[in-house]
């Protein structure tokens, strides 16, 4: 335990705390650029100096431990000084292209400007010139002439990913940040470096020039890509919606989660946000199954039309034919408030047996030890807790398909999974031998032809709700924008049919 | 005169004229001594360290850590990255007496039980690595390097390694990095090379004359040592003198000998010209003026006048000195050596280079000067290494010592900023 005074507040903090992190707690900004908590502290950008009664120099406040009794100002006229100073010498060379800067608005020279500089400029000589736009991997943008050289990209990928694609190379004023011989920035997680990057110079090449970053709206959510469930901020633009070619989410952001997530997040994640918009359902349809490689025809419908006939039609072929023909599809893309109208509907209610959720084959990937998991689908977890795939156990999509051939299947409720993926061609006509097929989901995909009933559910970003993740932490996501057309979430459209089945019995009673 | 007595030897560098003049006879009296009694010796013969910093050596030997403290291996280095403008005595005195340098490492070694020791070499620096790998073969020949030394049951082997031919990498953490194979970005102490050195190891480095005195210190005594010098600097100090002096050269002289002598010894100021200023340990210190030259030169001494005995590379300027020029080199220099890793150094450095190369173009503005000042104290202070201070210190010496010269560039820029306004309108 040191206690310690704080631009005069008696603070107690542990032994050896960085006063850093120490003046964070207590609400005090010390500005830095390469001081990172994951990245560690090599105290170069020399923004942090502070003041420590009886020592003669300016201390930075990333390398200096807490001691008992020990007597910091970070608000001095000495620091104030030393700070903007510091800032000035940063922005020396620096282009001050902020106009033409994908930076712009989330920069730390900017911002620190704007706090701690506010000088009138000295610099009377040209600046030094370096590359301004070298693509250094599938996702970053590299500009030479904007570095500050803190090393939070290289420290980054040297301790973090283990891979170091990035250097500096040259000495003093003629070093430039590049890549390593022979190397590209390709990891998977290789988004990261540009969050870390404290300026413009590492830019994200799917985000350029799409938005300003003031432009944007920032929602909490979780990342579905993985069991991981990686803590992310939602940015969308919607109200220009001529800025980022019609697409309502501009990026992704990693959300610091100790627990979960650390600061980082992998790219499959990162950039999963791309094609939420595509390829998506907005209509309630009844269609006529159409012959391969053609559009079904379809009908709209009202959802309360349409769950009046789907159970209606299901109830008939239960009673028909027995409840044991009927196989459900769904997956650990299910947040906890849908598997639980799930389980309301297909098991208590319909009394439904054939159940397939393994992620196999469709829905597994690479895995690492820093984050991502096999399993990519967010809440397998949460339909654990309910029995499935403990008390109701997952068949395969081999066996499925035997039942099917082999007259045992009548039909078959689908919930946001491609079918057609698995099965490939085959799954036109196996699923044309089915009496009645439901497929409900954000995206069409290769099933949404191939069903008689098609239901636009909402995508994560529409609805609020929570995951499970794969050490059994429930993470909830806040809603980030309206659904598409008439989609509703997935629980909502379980309890419209579940109501209407209900009705229907009370009725036929 | 203690290492440079026999420098006029011509086969000084061979093992046997070596031994013939008394070489190695201290490494054998100090293996008959306890590492202890090595250290005491040192203590009271008052000597400091010579690449630059003046720390006491015994003092610096006090810090690394017992080894039932802090177990494994201990590692002596042999600072000879000489790469300051003004100094080249390192270079001359281990091309033309490796041994002593040899012999000194060794003896270090033993003092703080060491069983490697190195010798760190300039990568420019050619010769002097020849010189000191013929050494080190002959050495080894002799059982003087490697297993059971001289029989006394003393190991220690020495390896060489070269610079990767920057300035900074003579900067002791720098150093380090470099030795490890890494990029010579210093590190911050603490914790300092004695207690974390090579591969985390405690490590001893000194300058190669440091290590050069030992020898002699263990052969004599730490008293007789003391004697030559001044009562807070024993010994000698060696020195490179160059500029405007008739016989530019290497030069050894007891600490507190006037700088009037040191010069004179030189042949005195090139031409009988005036005396303008003197750098007096190399162009990292700030200039004395041409009136100081009774100043006794010592560590204390020349920090008293405000500047540093550095590692003693004396540069007499003359009256013709453009002292904004000087310093421009000067500046030129640390901008160029700048390892680049804080932000002050690397970009203070220069814009300060840039300011002065415009005010000598004759494009200079009226506040140059006094944004100069203030660079610098953005600068001195407030950086990783001594290599960014310096940038500060010496541009605020020249400021402050020359500001007629620095005035008189300024003044001629009322009207190149009007020619500007014109042309840009
Ligand atoms: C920028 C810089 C360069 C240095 N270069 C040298 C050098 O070339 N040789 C040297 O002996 N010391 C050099 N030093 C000093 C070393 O860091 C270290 O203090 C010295 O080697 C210790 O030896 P000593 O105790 O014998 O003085 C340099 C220091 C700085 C800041
Ligand atoms: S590219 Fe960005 S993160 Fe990397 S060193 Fe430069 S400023 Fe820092
Ligand atoms: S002061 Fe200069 S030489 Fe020293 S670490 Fe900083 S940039 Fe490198």
């Amino acid at each position: 335990m040191a206690r310690i005074t704080l631009n005069g507040r008696p603070i107690e903090t542990a032994d050896g705390a960085l006063m850093i992190d120490v003046a964070k707690e207590a609400g005090i900004h010390i500005p830095h650029y390469c001081y990172h908590p994951a990245l560690g502290n090599p105290g170069n950008c020399r923004m942090c100096l502070v003041e420590v009664q009886g020592a003669p120099k300016l201390q930075p406040a990333c390398r200096l431990k807490a001691v008992d009794g020990m007597v910091v100002r970070t608000d001095s006229p000495a620091v104030q000084a030393a700070q903007a100073g510091a800032l000035e010498l940063h922005l020396v060379n620096h282009p001050l292209d902020c106009p033409v800067c994908d930076q712009s608005g989330e920069c730390g020279l900017q911002d620190y400007y704007m706090t701690i500089g506010r000088y009138k400029s000295g610099v009377a000589e040209d600046k030094r010139h370096m590359a301004k736009r070298k693509p250094i991997g599938p996702h970053v943008m590299l500009d030479q002439e904007r570095c500050l050289w803190c090393t939070r990209c290289t420290r980054f990928l040297a301790n973090v990913v283990k891979t170091a694609e990035l250097g500096i190379f040259g000495r003093g004023h003629g070093q430039v940040v590049d890549l390593a011989p022979g190397k590209v920035l390709d990891n998977p997680y290789s988004g990261n470096v540009v969050d870390i990057c404290p300026v413009g110079a590492l830019t994200d090449r799917d985000f350029r020039y799409k938005v300003r970053a003031w432009y944007l709206e920032s929602v909490d959510s979780v990342c579905p890509g993985c069991s991981r469930g990686c803590g992310v901020q939602v940015h969308t633009s919607t109200k220009r919606p001529w800025h980022n070619e019609g697409r309502r989410v501009a990026r992704l952001k990693p959300r610091y989660n100790p627990e979960v997530n650390g600061h980082w997040i992998c790219d499959e994640g990162r950039y999963s946000y791309k094609t939420l918009d595509q390829d998506r359902l907005g209509k309630v349809l009844r269609l006529r199954p159409a012959p391969a490689g053609l559009s079904a025809v379809g009908t709209e419908l009202s959802w309360d039309a349409a769950w009046k006939e789907i159970a209606g039609r299901a109830g008939e072929l239960m009673a028909d034919k027995g409840a044991g023909g009927l196989a459900v599809i769904a997956s650990g893309a299910l947040s906890n408030e849908d598997w639980r109208s799930f389980k309301k509907l297909f098991v208590d209610s319909w009394k439904v047996v054939q159940f397939l959720f393994a992620p196999e084959p469709d829905q597994v990937g690479p895995e690492d030890s820093l984050l991502r998991r096999k399993e990519k689908v967010p809440n397998l977890k949460g339909g654990e807790a309910l029995g499935f795939g403990t008390e109701f156990r997952s068949m395969s999509w081999d066996a499925l398909a035997r039942s099917i051939e082999a007259g045992r299947i009548w039909g078959l409720y689908v919930v946001d999974r491609d079918v057609a993926g698995v099965w490939g061609p085959a799954a036109a006509g196996l699923l044309g031998r089915l009496d009645f097929v439901v497929f409900q989901g954000p995206f069409k995909g290769g099933t949404g032809d191939l069903a008689h009933y098609r239901l636009p559910s909402t995508a994560y970003v529409e609805e609020e709700g929570s995951f499970t993740n794969f050490e059994g932490r429930l993470q909830r996501y806040a809603k980030a924008l309206a659904p598409l057309g008439a989609a509703l979430p997935d629980w909502e459209i379980f309890e419209g049919i579940l109501a209407r089945h209900r009705a229907g019995k009370g009725e036929a009673l | 005169m203690i290492i440079t007595r026999h420098f006029d030897e011509p086969k000084l560098h061979e093992l046997e004229t070596y031994r013939k003049l008394g070489g190695y006879e201290g490494l054998s009296k100090a293996l008959a001594m306890k590492p202890a009694e090595i250290t005491e010796e040192v203590r009271k013969s008052n000597l400091r360290g010579l690449g630059g910093a003046g720390f006491p050596a015994a003092a610096k030997w006090g810090t690394v850590p017992p080894a039932d403290k802090v177990p494994g291996p201990r590692y002596v280095v042999g600072n000879c990255d000489e790469s300051e403008p003004g100094c080249f005595r390192d270079r001359v005195h281990v091309e033309r007496a490796p041994h002593q340098v040899l012999e000194g490492l060794l003896i270090a070694a033993y003092a703080i039980g060491a069983k490697d020791a190195f010798i760190f070499i300039r990568g420019e620096y050619g010769r002097p690595h020849r010189a000191l790998q013929t050494a080190v073969k002959e050495a080894r020949a002799a059982r003087l390097i490697g297993d059971d030394i001289l029989g006394r049951g003393f190991s220690c082997d020495v390896m060489l390694m070269r610079g990767g031919g920057t300035y900074i990498s003579g900067l002791d953490t720098a150093l380090l990095e470099s030795m490890e194979g890494k990029k010579s970005w210093p590190r911050q102490p603490p914790p300092f090379p004695t207690n974390y050195g090579l591969m985390g190891f405690p490590t001893l480095v000194h300058n190669v004359a440091t290590l050069a005195m030992l020898p002699h210190i263990a052969a004599r005594g730490g008293e007789w040592f003391a004697k030559i010098g001044t009562p807070k600097s024993g010994g000698t100090m060696i020195y490179s003198v160059s500029g405007h002096v008739e016989k530019p050269g290497v030069y050894e002289f007891p600490m507190g000998t006037p700088l009037r002598a040191i010069i004179e010894a030189a042949g005195g100021v090139a031409g009988g010209r005036g005396l303008k200023a003197v750098i007096p340990g190399g162009t990292s210190t700030p200039p004395l003026s041409a009136d100081d030259l009774d100043l006794p030169m010592d560590f204390d001494s020349v920090r008293g006048k405000g500047s540093f005995l550095g590692a003693g590379g004396i540069i007499v300027l003359d009256e013709t000195a453009d002292m904004v020029e000087v310093v421009r080199l000067i500046i030129e220099f640390l901008s160029h050596e700048s390892c680049g890793q804080c932000t002050p150094c690397r970009e203070g450095s220069v814009w300060t280079e840039r300011i002065l190369e415009r005010m000598l173009e004759g494009a200079g503005r009226p506040g140059d000067p006094a944004n100069l000042e203030r660079v610098a104290g953005n600068v001195t202070g407030r950086t990783i290494c001594a290599l960014g201070d310096t940038v500060g210190i010496v541009l605020k010496a020249y400021l402050k010592k020359f500001p007629e010269e620095f005035a008189a560039l300024a003044g001629r820029n009322e009207s190149v900023m009007r020619q500007e306004a014109t042309a840009n309108g």
